[in-house]
């Protein structure tokens, strides 16, 4: 059944890159310290995810929600969690961390 | 065994959870803070876009016996709990390791 990609199932991982694509540059534009400090980021990021990610199987299996195959790449890891979900679990709080210190570099030039 | 826990009782636990978390185990008290409040103000319509797109486009489908019927930019309520939690989590133990990097 192998029949290639259409545009179509890359629906999914094309909002991760836009999430992406509004995030990395505030690692540069703010001078902060996230994307270089990666085992930090990582033992941050990891054990929260893992939490989300036994959500993420239980309501997958609990059939809570339900993903369309047509518009995902047809990747799973394991307990059926697609590879896109993996991805949600470390692209958001990525993302999250770089608004926060974002944040705390823009009100630290506010109070000097 | 069928566990009957809907996705918007998980959302109250797990929002609990993390606000035990932030408080108690990493001691932040984020939610008290500027930082946290306008980072999430900045993450939140980020997620309604998101979200809008997963849903409005049925990548992403609910299950209405799950969810309480809420809906927001097209996706259920539960869905802003859920990102609230993470977030609130993931910047928590974030800045406890900075805190046990660079003690005062």
């Amino acid at each position: 059944m192998s029949q290639g990609l259409a545009l179509e199932n890359w629906s999914y991982l094309a909002m991760l890159l836009f999430v992406v694509a509004g995030s990395w540059w505030l690692e540069f534009a703010f001078k902060i310290k996230v994307l270089r400090r990666p085992r930090l980021a990582l033992t941050a990021i990891v054990p929260v995810s893992i939490f989300f990610l036994i959500w993420d199987a239980f309501a997958i299996n609990q059939n809570h929600w339900d993903f369309d195959d047509n518009q995902m790449l047809g990747i799973y890891g394991p307990f059926s969690i697609p590879l896109e979900e993996y991805l949600f679990f470390f692209i958001i709080p990525l993302a999250a961390l770089l608004t926060l210190e974002g944040v705390k570099s823009l009100l630290q030039k506010v109070k000097r | 065994m069928r566990f009957e826990l809907t996705y918007t009782q998980i959302t109250v636990y797990a929002l609990i959870i993390t606000i035990f978390f932030d408080m108690f185990v990493t001691r932040n008290s984020l939610l008290s803070t500027l930082r946290f409040w306008i980072s999430y103000s900045i993450i939140l319509p980020f997620q309604l876009v998101t979200n809008w797109w997963l849903t409005s486009r049925e990548i992403v489908t609910y299950n209405p016996d799950s969810i309480m019927g809420l809906r927001i930019a097209g996706a259920p309520f539960e869905d802003l709990i859920f990102g609230f939690a993470m977030i609130l989590a993931v910047m928590s133990a974030w800045e406890k390791l900075l805190k046990i990097k660079t003690p005062k």
